[in-house]
């Protein structure tokens, strides 16, 4: 069975023609910074004080079983989980060297910074072009000429003008499930944030828009730092440089890909990316 | 019978039963709604057709023979004992006999415009040719025969020659009579307005005691101006007066009087009996125009219906207007900004309750707070010129249309919350992912998206407003307003005024009205429009929604 698995992994990852060899987070520039960071829903604790460095420009993946905290973590990044009720958070958040949990820090203006991309394809029923300059227009940007450049750059980094150049005056719940994600992943580059965080982007679609989703990934690591949540093991595997594994709120495991899929350090890490829970 | 036990069980259980109660149901519901405006369309809009006027022998209950022509206008089977109990002089007859009412007109002979027949008792019924029916201003129709046409009291014409010269000169007259209305309503109208005003601002003025001598001029100069214009106007009508008075038409009834009519009088004259199938509709509509388009004449009994028609569309407009920012703004706090709790629950109570307070209740109130506080304050504070005279310290069609507006806020209220609870959390999120503040989520995503759920409600609050009539007679309806709310004098809108209402017109003329035969069929062409206004109003709505739904559409 272990074997099995690992093989499959093999052919995945080469199949996207990339190699994770000699990537150590001590090389790497450090975009987050999560320090003893806890979170309460009321009573219930549903994150344990984790400590967490997530790197610039690469693609870092949350895996762990349903109910994990691996959501409940990434949207700890853009402050999410303010709007919950009765939820507290305690430990420090630094993105860029500011503490997001800080006193002075102006929600608004860090959402503009960390971009986020959910679960289900969320375009707002607006047209095409509209869903992307909302952004833009948020931050009072009128001109025309301004906002068609930023929109033309940012569904092409969403790699889907060549599908949409036409109509882009059309509603965007026109567009199919994968079109859609990738729409949402247009508006939230537009306002050119430096973080993307990306909600299991692709647990909605079918396997060709996922993997669609998946190489458009692996193209705007680029440009941004990418947080991904994913339950399906391959796919953290095929797109992630780091991956972190979570268990009830703790963070078990946190190394490059390669390592944590090869030759994982806790025992728990190996029972599930074999299958043997979750 | 175990078999026959499981089979009924069976049929019983599979749910079939139920299927044709509910579709009886819907079926009886159908039923009695096209049933209902079938009834109101034919009882209203045959009223307008033109009968053949029947001329008949007729012996009284008294034994005297006469004889009377009228339009047969309705029909009924009578038991005999009823009528021998009333008098007539049946011992010989058996079964029901019919009796007929016959609309004879003339009431300025007969002092009656209606009179039944029974029908043993007619003889010789014709329907002769050269019958006229002539409408008046006054004294409702005339039947009769024409005789002669006179000009300044001297005959030009008779027979068949009369004919033609009465065409003519009636055309005149009714031309003569449009420019003597539109002098004496708009042009004198608006005089008689600046006038008012001259006299009002001169007396804040002098309240304010800042009135001087330059100013007194400046007033009085204005003053004689406009008087002079009146002057003006006023010889003009003089003249236009002794114009229309010149023709006078002489017609006799069946029996043989004759009557001389001042043409000045006349609104139409016809011959149904003449009449070609065509000309017939042509009448037809022609009159259901009148009808949309003119004022009432004869205590509503006769003419139009226009001033309440356009009353209860602008009233309704206006209660749109007012509840809609209202009911929307209190949603919204209640949905998206107040903590839910036990407060909020009560409130919600209180305003699903406030749906249910019978509307006259709310007729009392707006009088109480609207017309007597706010109105008798704003007065006090803005008109102290025009006292002791209300301004708005009286019913008016703005206390109205604020009435209503309260009475149809639950409503609103409800279905906007309705709508914001529908609203995914999922794109709520996506706005507020991007930067967006509470408020600018909800004013450029939330909003927009709830609004089919508000027109909703708007639709519902505007077939509830439309039909509302007794809170109306507290707060600003009237039976006859002399003058539309909207008009050509500054401020164009006024607020102030009294106005009209379809609802009440139908009480009006269905119970207080003196003449109840004429208005009994009036009372069903006036509800038949009234559903039409709000069937109309709620398309409109209905449109509206269509379209923002689908330019709002969720889900693919």
């Amino acid at each position: 069975m272990s074997n099995n698995n690992e093989r499959k992994h093999a052919i995945d990852m080469s199949s996207l023609g990339r190699s994770h060899a000699g990537l150590s987070l001590d090389n790497e520039e450090i975009a987050i910074n999560v320090r003893s960071l806890k979170l309460y829903y009321g009573d219930k604790q549903a994150i344990n004080g984790v400590d967490m460095r997530i790197p610039k420009n690469r693609v870092t993946a949350f895996i762990g079983p349903s109910g994990c905290g691996k959501s409940t973590l990434l949207r700890c990044f853009n402050r999410m989980n303010d709007l919950i009720d009765g939820c507290r958070i305690e430990g420090e958040v630094d993105i860029d060297g500011e503490n997001i949990y800080g006193k002075a820090v102006d929600v608004v203006d860090l959402r503009r910074r960390v971009g986020m991309v959910f679960q289900k394809p969320n375009p707002f029923p607006k047209s095409i072009y509209e869903n992307v300059a909302y952004g833009l227009r948020l931050q009072g940007i009128k001109d025309r000429r301004v906002l068609d450049e930023v929109i033309e750059r940012s569904l092409k980094g969403a790699a889907l003008w060549d599908e949409v150049k036409d109509r882009l005056h059309e509603s965007g719940m026109g567009l199919s499930g994968g079109q859609q994600q990738r729409l949402v992943i247009a508006r939230a580059i537009a306002v050119e944030p430096n973080v993307l965080l990306l909600d299991e982007p692709a647990s909605a679609l079918d396997p060709i828009s996922t993997l669609k989703l998946e190489e458009l990934i692996y193209e705007l690591k680029e440009k941004y730092t990418i947080v991904i949540v994913t339950h399906n093991m391959q796919q953290a595997a095929r797109v992630s440089d780091y991956t972190a594994f979570m268990f009830m709120g703790d963070q078990i495991e946190f190394s490059d890909t390669d390592t944590l899929f090869t030759n994982p350090r806790e025992k728990r890490t190996e029972d599930y990316i074999t299958g043997r829970y979750g | 019978m175990s078999v026959i036990n499981n089979k009924k069980v069976g049929w019983f259980r599979s749910g079939t039963p139920w299927v044709w109660m509910s579709a009886g149901t819907v079926s009886i519901s159908l039923v009695m709604v096209f049933g209902l405006l079938l009834l109101i369309a034919v009882r209203g809009l045959g009223y307008f057709w033109p009968v053949d006027v029947v001329a008949m022998d007729y012996t009284e209950r008294d034994g005297t023979e006469v004889r009377v022509m009228g339009e047969q206008r309705e029909t009924e089977r009578v038991p005999l004992e009823r009528l021998i109990e009333a008098g007539y002089p049946l011992e010989n007859h058996h079964g029901d006999v019919e009796r007929h009412l016959l609309k004879v007109g003339n009431r300025d002979l007969y002092g009656m415009d209606f009179r039944s027949v029974i029908e043993p008792d007619v003889k010789n019924r014709t329907i002769p040719e050269d019958v006229v029916v002539i409408e008046r201003h006054e004294w409702g129709n005339f039947y009769g025969f024409l005789v002669s046409v006179k000009a300044s009291g001297v005959v030009v014409a008779e027979g068949t020659a009369a004919r033609t010269e009465l065409k003519q000169r009636l055309e005149r007259s009714l031309a003569l009579h449009d420019e003597i209305k539109h002098i004496e309503k708009s042009d004198i109208g608006a005089i008689n307005y600046e006038l008012e005003r001259l006299r009002l601002k001169q007396r804040k003025l002098m309240l304010s005691n800042t009135l001087d001598a330059a100013q007194e001029q400046a007033i009085s100069a204005e003053r004689t101006e406009a008087q002079q214009r009146y002057e003006h106007l006023q010889k003009k009508l003089t003249g236009l007066y002794a114009a229309i008075n010149r023709d006078s038409v002489v017609v006799r009834s069946i029996e043989g009087r004759e009557v001389e009519i001042a043409l000045s009088k006349i609104v139409r004259i016809y011959r149904p009996n003449e009449m070609g199938y065509g000309e017939k509709l042509l009448h037809y509509f022609s009159k259901i125009w009148e009808f949309l388009s003119d004022e009432p004449r004869e205590a509503n009994t006769e003419g139009g219906i226009f001033p309440a028609i356009f009353g209860t569309v602008l009233m309704v407009i206006l209660m749109a207007i007012l509840v809609t920012p209202f009911g929307v703004i209190a949603a919204i706090y209640l949905r998206e900004y107040a903590k839910q709790g036990p407060v909020t629950r009560v409130i919600r109570i209180a305003v699903n309750n406030l749906a249910g307070v019978p509307s006259v209740v709310y007729g009392v109130f707006g009088l109480g707070f609207f017309v007597y506080f706010l109105g008798g304050n704003i007065d006090a504070l803005f008109f102290p010129e025009a006292a002791p005279a209300p301004t708005f310290g009286t019913p008016g069609i703005l206390w109205s249309s604020l009435t209503l507006a309260i009475l149809t806020l639950p409503v609103v209220i409800v279905a906007t919350e309705e709508g914001l609870s529908r609203i995914p959390i999922a794109v709520r999120e996506g706005s507020l992912a991007l930067g967006a503040t509470k408020a600018e989520t909800l004013w450029r995503i939330v909003i927009p998206m709830a609004s089919p759920a508000l027109m909703t409600g708007l639709i519902l609050a505007i077939a509830r407003a439309a039909g509302e009539v007794a809170p109306l007679m507290l707060v600003g309806v009237v039976k006859l307003a002399p003058s539309l709310p909207l008009d050509g004098n500054f401020p164009f809108l006024h607020l102030d005024r009294k106005f009209m209402h379809l609802g009440f017109h139908i009480y009006d003329v269905g119970f207080q009205s003196p003449n109840v035969e004429a208005a009994r069929p009036l009372v069903y062409a006036t509800a038949l429009l009234l559903v039409m206004v709000i069937v109309v109003l709620n398309l409109a709505a209905i449109h509206i929604r269509n379209r923002l739904r689908q330019k709002y559409q969720t889900g693919h």
